[in-house]
């Protein structure tokens, strides 16, 4: 029996350009043998979740260096419940304050990942949500 | 440098040492791993001796300081005669907060000012747009308009210090609202010493801050060069940036070739405008990353110099010895500051910053601990500071001039770096030059899978990060992490709608349509420009003009 392939989504909300973490969690995902779709830099929280309904993903992975993400998550939330995206599971890196983690996993971020972390942690992450 | 007949006899001296003394040793105790590498991923032999640096010509590669090619610094006494500029980049919340901050640091012995603008200011816009929410002064410091230039250098003696700042798409705007604060203080332009960081290619390759498609940006940039070599003899135009294409993962090659190359597309396009030379370039600055490998990074500097001397010479015919000197700022690399004990940061940030003077850095940026948490708070910048303040006056390295020239490593790994700088330029060139290769994701692709293999590497533990992937440990940060003024946005907010009530905005609607026609002819456009912010047009309607002439790019996505 061969499982579907995970789709997954690697959004870049705001306007920070910084781009290496997504783009090497984009690549680890894609040769942990995931479906990924990257969006590009400077995406809305309409463009994104725009981008999730498309592509029928998964998973959104945010990834946001400019602190930003306190006034774009709640946004990317709502608009995701809104089109029914409830199931997909929402996970996010970067820049992000220890503070910051409750309220994120309050409004369903499920895991937040800070500088460090490896790729195999996210991997094993996402694949265990979704089993 | 060497005699062949030596050389000749220390291969044999070399080989014998092989079979015997080194056999011996790694039969007795092996070495730790099969293959060392830099940080950069080059192999690092195990012993260099003047074998690797036979061809070495030292009056041809290295010469004296001051002296073509300036392998060994750009001036005849480096730092005996002057200490770099010690450059705190540094920006937050509002203009006011930032104004402290600088009080703060010129109290504590930083010699020049370097502003971190925030994400909307980089992008062009006003702090109340739509596209700024949730952005204003998180990356750094909120400019609207002159009067918010005017609070933030308020009390500061713009005339005596000079002034970096990390500004491209909207660098223009951002000088002349430097410019035109300066003249209300009664300061002329033509006395203003700084930096415009005005780099737009390394924003397409790397740090990815661009707003119009690569040519009308390169018309901007060179509209900055005119004027500047016209009226502001003091003021480098431009600050031609490897340092935000290494933080994207690139290798230290990767990060002095394309800086260079654009270096050069520069030149080129100056040039194109009817420019000479040597009008410009001496004006022209350079902007490195002094990441973890010591050596490399110390060979990377060398190298540079060597390289930038030889082309603008020889190529581009520059015949001022200005034109061939490459004066660089440092700034260690942000990229190798752990979350996890953050402590560890200020004593990597410390040889990465005495990797900076070594290579003969003209300005330094040395990061704060907690950076890779939050914008500095006063605590951690204080010790960043004094990091360069123990190095300037403690250490001795500042002593002699280029003290590891002659080290048969040192030399031999500015050779290979050359080399491989050398392979690039071929590559780009046959790309079609430094557009051409953006537009099709050349760099963006090569950035990217150093960016990848360097993970790997960390996640494979074939490369250790203390803290990270060896010597865990799960202890809570216990350093206190900067607070900003909750109320920042609303004061900010507020400051711009009065502003916008209150200028006289029938002058603002005729300069930006004297702008409007000039950016839609060949005309340079900073004169308009300065009259647009002697009117208090904001950042984002000038900005907005632009975009409306010019439009936007979007960029190839390449993973």
């Amino acid at each position: 029996m061969t499982d579907k392939k995970i789709r997954v989504l690697i959004a870049k909300p705001g306007l920070d350009g910084h781009d290496r973490g997504a783009k090497v969690i984009a690549r680890a995902l894609r040769d942990a043998g995931m479906e990924v779709v990257y969006t590009g830099i400077r995406q809305t929280p309409e463009m994104i979740v725009e981008a999730a309904l498309q592509e029928d993903v998964d998973v959104v992975g945010l990834s946001i260096l400019s602190g930003a993400h306190m006034a774009l998550f709640p946004r990317i939330m709502d608009l995701m419940r809104q089109h029914g995206l409830d199931d997909v599971l929402v996970v996010a890196g970067g820049i992000i304050p220890d503070e910051d983690v409750p309220a994120l996993q309050a409004m369903g971020v499920k895991g937040v990942f800070g500088p460090g972390t490896s790729t195999d942690t996210i991997v094993r992450f996402i694949r265990e949500h979704l089993s | 440098m060497f005699d062949p007949e030596k050389l000749k006899k220390l291969q044999e001296q070399k080989s014998r040492w092989e079979e015997t003394t080194l056999q011996q040793s790694l039969a007795d105790r092996p070495e730790r791993m099969g293959q060392f590498l830099t940080t950069s991923g080059a192999p690092v032999e195990r012993l260099y001796t003047p074998l690797d640096v036979a061809s070495l010509d030292y009056e041809r590669d290295l010469g004296f300081p001051g002296e073509y090619p300036f392998t060994r610094g750009i001036h005849a006494t480096m730092h005996r005669g002057r200490l770099w500029t010690m450059r705190m980049f540094a920006g937050f919340g509002t203009a006011e907060e930032t104004n402290a901050r600088y009080k703060y640091l010129l109290d504590h012995g930083e010699t020049g000012l370097s502003v971190a603008f925030d994400m909307p200011t980089l992008y062009g816009y006003d702090s109340d747009a739509p596209e700024a929410l949730g952005e204003f002064g998180k990356c750094g410091v909120a400019v609207s308009s002159l009067a918010d230039m005017e609070i933030l250098f308020d009390g500061i003696p713009v005339d005596q210090i000079t002034t970096s700042m990390t500004i491209n798409s909207p660098a223009a705007v951002i000088w002349a609202m430097y410019i035109v604060m300066a003249e209300k203080r009664g300061i002329p332009m033509q006395v203003l010493g700084g930096t415009i960081q005005n780099d737009i290619l390394k924003e397409f390759i790397a740090q990815k801050e661009f707003i119009f498609p690569p040519r009308p940006s390169m018309r901007l940039v060179v509209d900055t060069f005119e004027f500047g070599s016209k009226y502001l003899p003091r003021w480098n135009t431009i600050s031609i940036s490897g340092y935000h294409i290494r933080e994207a993962g690139a290798t230290a090659v990767q990060e002095l070739a394309f800086t260079l190359a654009d270096g050069f597309e520069y030149v080129r396009w100056g040039m194109e405008r009817g420019l000479k030379v040597d009008e410009f370039a001496p004006r022209l600055s350079f902007f490195f990353n002094s990441h973890n490998d010591f050596f490399e990074e110390i060979a990377k500097f060398r190298a540079a110099r060597r390289i930038w001397a030889r082309e603008m010479r020889e190529t581009f015919g520059a015949q001022d010895p200005r034109s061939w000197r490459l004066r660089f700022h440092t700034q260690t690399a942000g990229c190798s500051l752990t979350a996890c004990q953050p402590e560890n940061n200020i004593v990597r940030t410390a040889w990465q910053a005495l990797a900076a003077v070594l290579g003969g850095t003209q300005s330094l940026h040395t990061n704060s601990m907690d950076e890779a948490l939050a914008l500095p708070s006063e605590y951690a910048v204080k010790i960043a500071l004094r990091t360069q303040q123990l190095i300037a006056h403690e250490s001795g390295v500042t002593h002699t001039v280029d003290p590891l020239a002659g080290s048969y490593f040192v030399e031999a790994m500015t050779n290979r770096i050359e080399q491989e700088v050398y392979r690039y330029f071929r590559q780009i060139e046959a790309l079609g030059g430094v557009i051409p290769a953006i537009e099709k994701g050349f760099f963006q692709r090569e950035i990217a899978e150093a960016a990848y293999r360097y993970q790997m590497e960390i996640d494979t533990h074939q490369r250790v990060i203390v803290g990270v992937n060896e010597y865990i440990e799960d202890e809570p940060i216990r350093i206190p992490l900067l607070e900003m003024d909750p109320h920042g946005y609303e004061r900010q907010v507020a400051r711009l709608e009065r502003l916008r009530r209150e200028r006289d905005n029938e002058r603002v609607s005729s300069t930006l349509a004297a702008l409007r026609q000039a950016a839609r002819g060949t005309e340079n456009t900073m004169p308009y420009i300065l009259n647009c912010v002697r009117a208090y047009a904001t950042l984002g309607e000038i900005m907005g003009v632009f975009r409306q002439v010019f439009g936007e790019y979007r960029e190839p996505t390449i993973i």
